[in-house]
């Protein structure tokens, strides 16, 4: 046994090497976070997805998330607070031949950027949003969001969150999403799976990724190490293909409801326009 | 991209529909827009007009993502602008600042009306100048230019996507109300015949060692696309010549800053365009711009004609601002006069380069109208003695 694991033979380069920009490494993110899982899980389904990497472009907004793009050997852009989508939307119909994918959080998305998310939805924009939704901001220490679960306690609702939050997939459903799916970060196979089909989907897709972030909202929340959280997420999490996104509120200490609830087809805004050409 | 649908004649058209086809001429195939009062028409134009010449127009939910749009359409290769009004173009004010620093060509258009805030949306301002040159956070140099005329704005729409091209910046068009929704004849130049700045494009192949913020002599980088092969990274963040974020490096931040401003203000003869009407032995200038220019003619002909030797000094560019022009002048003239729809912004400016040697007088008005031509006559006359 001690024989084999010494005569262990090191790949000179991983296999995803290619796709990701090695002299950006190591990362800025926290032990324990999910977002190196959830980028894993995002390179390898683009592997699996056969797309030319030289046609993929990733947008992301601010954020812990949004420093995904940065690590990613594609083209890549960290814009502002809150406008990844409306940047994609331009690069995505100014060149109809790229794919593009968000990838940022859920502060970002869905507060600042809220406004972008429902209308890129509602339009049916032929883009891949992927959402890591931590609960809370992560980059500036741990504030309240609009996921934050009513009663959670953050470093700006710290007698517990007051409001109601965002249900994300019941949301981008509800504007008219094509493909909509939840995970968490310990669904590393069925994220993968799920991201291979919402890149190949024409159309909105998103996919909303719980995310552990020990350092901030787990700590506030006496919710142990990121091992315990998976741990949560193991025997709390319930798949349910198919089923009423309205149904997957995620609440303190509650179920969390996950699977593809959409996947439709219906004409893209590109679609739609190069219909309508005189 | 051909010329196909692209006009060329004369034409009876309002300076929003101008704007529009400037911008066409100049190569535009996307507009990222949200509609506005006195901008709407540049924008109607450009829906109707763009898919005739395999353009996209796409009308965003609101200014904030309309010029995130716009800069998109630009890293996807396509020549993009946004036409607003004062409260979507202070919506806007943090993605120039995107613009600026990831150093993406680009056309915004700013068709002035009465404010603070709403204002008076179709009433004639030009509140929004100051705004242009400082109105994103931090360090930086701008381009803005300021059409008197539908012909103006046609040819400053076309020059602003060449200088923006050039220069690798969004470029400011700085109109207003006046000039956008006023009337007249313009010449719409062969598009075979316009001259078109092309995107600078990497000089080698993907896998040569490009670097995407690296300058070339004119202190300008050359611009890979999304999709070109050369998996960029761009980001708002302060950045090296690799476009990699170096957040707590002075250095680093000093480097870029410097660039960004000097290759705008090294370049500065060749962006600024005034026009000149009788200053060569004028005891009082007229410095204007915008439809504040065009209206300074009639009281600039009373005080002529009451025998004051009075000039009129045109800012078409208005920032980078002409001030090696004005330090010369005040050397020679009395005073210069700066009538403005606002309560004295490009007077300051005036001022400053005149440096305490002509003085500087400043014809303000709140907004709503032109000025009467009376008040700038008296001005004028008042500088004079």
């Amino acid at each position: 046994m001690i024989e084999e694991l010494t005569n262990v033979r090191y790949a000179e380069q991983h296999p995803m090497d290619t796709l990701l920009r090695q002299d950006r490494l190591p990362h800025i993110w926290c032990s324990g976070c999910g977002l190196g899982t959830i980028l894993t899980c995002f390179v390898s389904a683009l592997g699996k997805s056969g797309l030319d990497p030289d046609k993929v472009a990733v947008v992301s907004g601010i954020g812990c998330t949004g420093r995904s793009a940065g690590y990613l050997n594609l083209d890549g852009f960290h814009t502002t607070h809150g406008r990844a989508i409306p940047f994609a939307t331009g690069l995505k119909l100014g060149n109809p031949d790229l794919k593009v994918v968000v990838i940022s959080g859920d502060g970002d998305l869905a507060a600042i950027g809220g406004n972008h998310l429902i209308h890129a939805a509602r339009r049916n924009m032929d883009i891949t949003v992927l959402c890591v939704n931590n609960f809370n901001y992560g980059m500036t220490s741990g504030q309240v969001a609009p996921t934050t679960p009513t009663d959670a306690r953050t470093s700006t609702s710290p007698y517990g969150c007051t409001e109601h939050p965002f249900n994300l997939p019941h949301l981008v459903a509800a504007c008219g999403a094509s493909y909509v799916a939840r995970w968490t970060a310990l669904h590393v196979r069925r994220l993968e799976r799920s991201l291979v089909e919402a890149i190949g989907k024409r159309g909105f897709s998103f996919v909303e990724v719980i995310s552990p972030c020990p350092t901030y909202y787990g700590r506030w929340n006496k919710m142990g190490s990121a091992l315990q959280q998976m741990h949560y997420y193991h025997d709390n999490s319930v798949i349910s293909h198919g089923s009423d996104p309205a149904d997957a509120d995620v609440d303190l200490g509650g179920e969390v409801i996950c699977g593809v609830f959409v996947d439709v087809d219906k004409p893209t805004c590109g679609d739609m326009i190069v219909r309508s050409q005189p | 991209m051909t010329n196909e649908g692209v006009l060329k004649g004369s034409f009876f058209m309002d300076g929003d529909t101008a704007c529009a086809e400037g911008a066409i001429s100049a190569g535009c195939r996307f507009f990222g827009g949200y509609p506005i009062t006195p901008a709407t028409e540049v924008a109607e134009r450009a829906a109707k007009r763009l898919p005739q010449v395999g353009g996209v127009y796409i009308q965003m939910e609101d200014e904030i993502a309309s010029i995130a749009a716009v800069l998109g359409a630009s890293w996807s290769g396509k020549r993009s602008m946004t036409a607003t009004s004062g409260p979507g173009f202070s919506l806007m004010m943090e993605n120039l600042g995107l613009g600026i620093i990831t150093e993406t060509p680009c056309v915004i258009v700013n068709v002035q009306r009465a404010g603070p805030s709403t204002g008076m949306p179709t009433l004639v301002g030009q509140g929004d100048m100051m705004q242009a040159r400082w109105g994103s956070h931090g360090p930086y140099e701008i381009i803005a230019l300021a059409p008197s005329s539908p012909q103006e704005i046609f040819d400053l729409t076309l020059r602003a996507f060449n200088l923006a091209e050039q220069y690798r910046t969004p470029v400011l068009v700085m109109t207003d109300e006046s000039v956008g929704h006023m009337t007249e004849r313009v010449v719409i130049p062969d598009p075979d015949e316009v001259p078109i700045y092309p995107r600078r494009r990497p000089k080698s192949p993907p896998g040569n060692g490009y670097l995407p913020y690296a300058p070339a002599e004119d202190g300008v980088p050359d611009m890979a696309c999304a999709g070109d092969g050369y998996r960029i990274h761009i980001t708002g963040l302060t950045h090296d010549e690799r476009g990699y974020p170096d957040t707590v490096s002075v250095e680093t931040q000093h480097k870029m800053v410097s660039r960004l401003v000097s290759k705008i203000k090294d370049n500065s003869a060749d962006i600024i365009e005034v026009q000149e009407d009788l200053v060569d032995g004028a005891e009082v200038v007229v410095v204007a711009y915008g439809i504040s220019a065009r209206a300074a003619v009639r009281p600039i002909r009373m005080a002529r004609e009451a025998g004051v030797k009075v000039g009129l000094l045109k800012l078409v560019t208005v920032w980078p601002f002409a001030e090696e022009r004005i330090r010369a002048l005040a050397a020679d003239v009395k005073a210069f006069v700066v009538p403005e729809i606002n309560m004295g912004q490009i007077a300051l400016e005036v001022e400053r380069c005149a440096a305490g040697k002509a003085r500087t007088v400043t014809v303000t008005h709140a907004g709503g109208g032109l000025h009467d031509p009376d008040v700038v006559l008296e001005a004028i006359m008042g500088a004079a003695s």
